[in-house]
């Protein structure tokens, strides 16, 4: 506790021995099936301290989820300790909870029972288990359903029900893993009012929120400090505290100024993020590691498309937050759609505005054929996989290609799971330019025309 | 979506018989005490090497509790090892390959090719006793049974999905909890379905092995296999249609008062987080839901168990620290299972030359032979696949189309399916005594009778689960009838198909063994066939010749699965799924 030996700590950290959990230099590496080995946190420093709402906020990719995991001990760090009150936390009893995007709840269980069950594991007799439970149900509004099955409750009162379970061990640290983000907006926006009640209010004894979401809005409106994630490996963009008063009201000025400030961030991965609005600066951040792909956003042509559409409408240059409240699009909708265009040079960046590009415009006011035909040269001009493919078919006699042979290469720079989305994606992509086909049957790139020829070929095939 | 009071029905309905109900209750559960006991007995009794079947009417209850006797116990077994095993294989990453493997070849192999060997190795470990006979039987159930059980367990433990392994340990449950609050219930229903399949399988081969004759040596236990097959040996043919619709009744009241009731019932460990719109009924578990003792006694009974348990595992260090869920650290392995290891190994290594010696008896010319069985028994048994797919299809598919025939027809291909073919070979042998025909077609016929009936049922199932609206536009663009059966209805079905086959492919190598060898009415038939020259060794005790005609049954079983079926499975799961 006392080696202060940390040279990027945040000025806004407090002294080590206050923080109730403290992750020091903590990096995550998954193993592959290939022998690589691909980081997906690299060494970060982080603190959860008494009295604060902190929101961890990045794109998908970004290891949000593995950062929650890792700091309640779900998951062990390849590198670094985290620490429970200065106790390494494989050896201290915590005291935490964790309200799950999907729930979570036993559907075999009744709401009471599923709120009994983590003190049950806690050796609390079955009187007092009952009480305590039956008060938390009231607190969360759902007196009256104890006997109810979660499969009988909407997605609204089942996350009452997750929270419910979650608070009846009166956890010290409370983490939520985008608790909200399966439910409908207004049920959302009711529970999300609900719980800075429950925390104002002191209704419940946890003396930290750690909350871990992809809407930025929701970060703002709820979190006194929010952390930004970038990728490619995770690490910390940006760190700073939100000073709105509560009940922050979401038209105010120093909403959206804070709103806007976050996408400029995470629009502009490559760029050093500048300081919040009105804020002290964060820890600096690191710059991307240098990369042979690009990561390919997992947009749809069409997405592109009815994005520049929507922005040649608007005079070809919008703000980027209002074009996501308009549609009602949370950032991992949205950004795809953005880096993409973006990165078929197709709009850009400027000031968190996004901007048509002349090819853009050409692409927005093509009919469908000749979209094709934009799409195709702008994708084998800026995307290395699409180009590569083609060239392997192009090269290869039979035209086909295994999609093994590009997995392998991708394996060396993402995980496994992610690596066969960039397939996915460039196989979207690659069937929408015309630049070839895959068989999904023999897990084959094949060139467009020679599928066909095969089809015809082949006869009926049932 | 249904916000009823989940206990709204049983407040309703005015309960008529609660009493009675209670009191029936009591009566079967002294009744299993009295069952216990009473077997108890009868294995104790002085060794009597061959027990003389009666085919009077009044010993046939008698058998038929031994029976069910055996099939209990040989049940209770397989469904404690498989738990055990699916648990320690999911759990220890460095077993599990082995543990999979090990359940993969295991669950492909007709286990009746065994009977022979575990037969002669229980009867000498305890001899001059029907004890030896009896364990040899209920541990050849044990082993068809088991590996379904096993590999369902497994695999359910295995897709538990992440957030809930994740809730279970960020709230601290001791693995007692884990176990019966996220593993058991999640694992439920495969368990329902696949004890279904294995019970039915363990009919099978029960019926047949209670008689048994190798050699001069006659091994009869007391049960409905023995009292059908004496039956058939005396020309008595109204024992024998006992005998049968004694069976026949035991499989429909265990499909009604047993699988119903638990399929009904394990409805609610569904993982969906919906309510299904047509779920099974079952009037008796809506009748034992209103025993007010089953209700309340077994709670009360459990917590007392239980909460000294929780209690005490509360102030584990499992239940005090949240354990990480990927804890790769490989823990040094001791020298103890070093030794272990290459004790079992060496042991291992030294069965396994002994068998090879085994095999030194095998002449030339018995090679040939066993070539020409194996090749032999292949072709009939994918004959028989063949003729029953080619009837099933058509049939299964009109079914399939016509609802309320539907619904009436599948629960009874259901039963059909677990009515042991076993029970009507007899039948079929006088039969084709009478007509003096060979065993070379009979043996298709007697497969027939057991592997159709599985197809059937999931072409029905298939049939029905084609959406009405692809039907629709098959009619609305006026396809031919061949375009209908190439493009939607085969297509359509092919998944269910594949089930199917599967499951009547294994069956059909099973019955395999004794279709092709058997003795009725003193009459010795038998023809070409691996089957008959692993019985034709055992009657001359050729141990090498059994071993090896055992070994080729299991690789040619094995390879097909690998190279046939699993392919077709792996196609039916990706290119012809609907929906998803």
């Amino acid at each position: 506790m006392q080696e202060t030996i940390v040279p990027n700590a945040s000025l806004e950290a407090p002294l080590a021995t206050d923080a109730i959990i403290r992750a020091e230099k903590i990096e995550k590496y998954y193993a592959q099936p290939s022998q690589n080995r691909i980081q997906v946190i690299s060494a970060t420093d982080l603190s959860i301290v008494p009295g604060e709402i902190l929101a961890l906020l990045g794109p998908s990719g970004s290891g949000k989820s593995t950062m929650l995991r890792m700091l309640t001990g779900l998951s062990t760090p390849t590198a670094g300790q985290v620490y429970w009150h200065g106790t390494p936390i494989s050896q201290a009893e915590i005291n935490v909870s964790i309200v799950f995007q999907s729930f979570a709840l036993f559907p075999w269980l009744t709401v009471l029972e599923n709120v009994e069950a983590p003190l049950q594991a806690r050796g609390v007799a079955p009187a007092e288990r009952r009480e305590r439970s039956m008060k938390m149900i009231d607190v969360v509004g759902l007196d009256g359903f104890e006997a109810a099955y979660p499969k009988e409750l909407s997605g609204g009162m089942r996350q009452r029900v997750g929270f419910a379970r979650a608070l009846v061990v009166e956890p010290e640290v409370l983490f939520m893993d985008e608790p909200f983000s399966a439910l409908d907006v207004l049920t959302a926006e009711n529970l999300r009012s609900e719980l800075l009640e429950l925390w104002a209010k002191k209704t419940m004894p946890t003396k930290a929120v750690f909350i871990v979401t992809h809407n930025i809005e929701e970060a703002v409106l709820l979190a006194d400090r929010i952390i930004v994630l970038g990728r490619n490996p995770g690490h910390v963009r940006t760190d700073f505290p939100v000073q709105l008063p509560q009940p922050r009201d979401r038209k105010s000025e120093g909403f959206t100024q804070l709103v806007d400030y976050i996408y400029k961030v995470l629009t502009q991965p490559d760029v050093k993020p500048a300081e919040a609005p009105g804020q002290v600066a964060g820890p600096p951040a690191r710059d991307q590691r240098q990369m042979r792909y690009q990561m390919l956003p997992h947009a749809r042509p069409g997405g592109i498309a009815g994005l520049l559409e929507l922005l040649l409408d608007r005079g070809g240059r919008d703000d980027m937050y209002r074009l996501a409240d308009d549609l009602a699009f949370e950032i991992d909708d949205l950004l795809p759609i953005v880096d993409a265009a973006q990165m078929l040079a197709f709009l850009k960046i400027e000031e968190g505005d996004a901007v048509i590009t002349p090819s853009g415009e050409e692409f927005a006011n093509s009919e469908i054929l000749r979209q094709k035909e934009l799409f195709r040269n702008a994708a084998t001009e800026n995307v290395l996989l699409l180009r590569q493919i083609r060239r392997a078919l192009d090269a290869k006699s039979d035209h086909t290609v295994p999609e093994e042979f590009f997995l392998d290469m991708l394996d060396e720079q993402f995980s496994e799971e992610e690596s066969q989305l960039q397939i996915q994606t460039a196989v979207t992509w690659g069937r929408y330019a015309e630049l070839f086909d895959f068989d999904s049957g023999r897990r084959r790139f094949v060139m467009p025309d020679a599928l066909e020829e095969e089809i015809v070929t082949s006869g009926d095939d049932k | 979506m249904n916000l009823q009071h989940p206990l709204a029905r049983s407040l309703v309905i005015v309960r008529k018989t609660p009493f009675l109900v209670d009191l029936g209750v009591a009566a079967a559960a002294l009744a299993v005490f009295f069952a216990i006991v009473s077997t108890g007995v009868y294995w104790l009794q002085k060794p009597i090497p061959i027990v003389p079947i009666s085919n009077s009417i009044g010993a046939l209850p008698l058998y038929a509790f031994y029976s069910l006797v055996r099939m209990a116990i040989a049940y209770g077994l397989s469904l404690a090892f498989a738990v055990s095993y699916g648990y320690i294989a999911a759990y220890n990453p460095r077993i599990e390959p082995w543990m999979v493997a090990v359940l993969d070849i295991l669950q492909s192999i007709p286990v009746l090719s065994f009977l022979p060997p575990v037969v002669l190795a229980m009867v000498s470990l305890i001899p001059g006793h029907q004890l030896g006979i009896e364990m040899a039987v209920i541990l050849l159930i044990f082993t068809g049974q088991v590996w379904n059980l096993a590999f369902s367990f497994y695999s359910s433990l295995k897709t538990i999905p992440r957030e809930m392994l994740e809730a279970s340990r960020i709230y601290r449950y001791s693995g007692w909890q884990r176990f019966w609050q996220l593993e058991m219930p999640y694992s439920a229903i495969g368990l329902v379905w696949n004890s279904i399949i294995s019970v039915a399988g363990g009919w099978f081969a029960l019926i047949f092995c209670e008689t048994f004759i190798m050699g001069s040596r006659n091994f009869q236990l007391p049960g409905l296999g023995s009292y059908i097959q004496s039956a058939a040996n005396n020309g008595d043919v109204h024992a024998l249609l006992r005998g049968i619709a004694a069976v026949i009744l035991i499989v429909v009241a265990t499909d009604q008062l047993i699988w119903r009731p638990l399929i009904a019932w394990s409805d609610k460990f569904k993982f969906e987080q919906v309510e299904s719109a047509d779920q099974v009924t079952s009037p008796i578990l809506s009748l034992l839901r209103r025993s007010k003792i089953l209700e309340t006694l077994p709670g009360r009974i459990w917590n007392r168990v239980e909460e000294p348990l929780y209690q005490r595992m509360a102030q584990t260090r499992e239940c005090r620290v949240v354990r990480p869920l990927d804890e790769t650290k490989a823990r040094k392995s001791s020298p103890a299972l070093w030794a272990v290891a290459a004790a079992g190994a060496l042991a291992i290594c030294w069965a396994a030359l002994q068998a090879m010696f085994m095999l030194r008896t095998v002449t030339w010319p018995d090679l040939r032979l066993l070539l020409e069985g194996a090749a032999a028994t292949f072709l009939r048994v994918n004959a028989s696949l063949i003729i029953s797919a080619l009837w099933t299809i058509p049939v299964g598919v009109a079914i399939g189309f016509n609802p309320r025939l539907a619904r009436i027809v599948q629960p009874l291909a259901q039963i059909l399916a677990s009515v042991p073919a076993t029970a009507f070979f007899p039948i079929l042998l006088i039969g084709l005594v009478e007509i003096g025909g060979g065993l070379g077609i009979g043996s298709i016929a007697l497969m027939l009778l057991g592997t159709q009936w599985y197809i059937l049922f999931n072409v029905i199932a298939g049939a029905m689960s084609i959406p009405s609206d692809l039907r629709e536009v098959a009619s609305l663009y006026r396809f031919t009838r061949w375009q209908r059966w190439t493009r939607l209805i085969l297509p359509g079905i092919f998944p269910y198909l594949i089930t199917g086959m599967v499951t009547a492919s294994g069956g059909a190598w099973n019955a395999s063994v004794m279709a092709e060898y058997s003795n009725v009415k003193g009459v010795r038939l038998q023809t070409i066939g691996l089957g008959a020259q692993i019985q034709g060794a055992t009657d001359s005790g050729r141990l090498g010749m059994l071993l090896l005609a055992t070994i080729m049954i299991s690789l040619i079983v094995v390879t097909m699965n690998r190279l046939v079926w699993r392919r077709l499975y792996r196609l039916a799961e990706t290119r012809y799924k609907l929906g998803g």
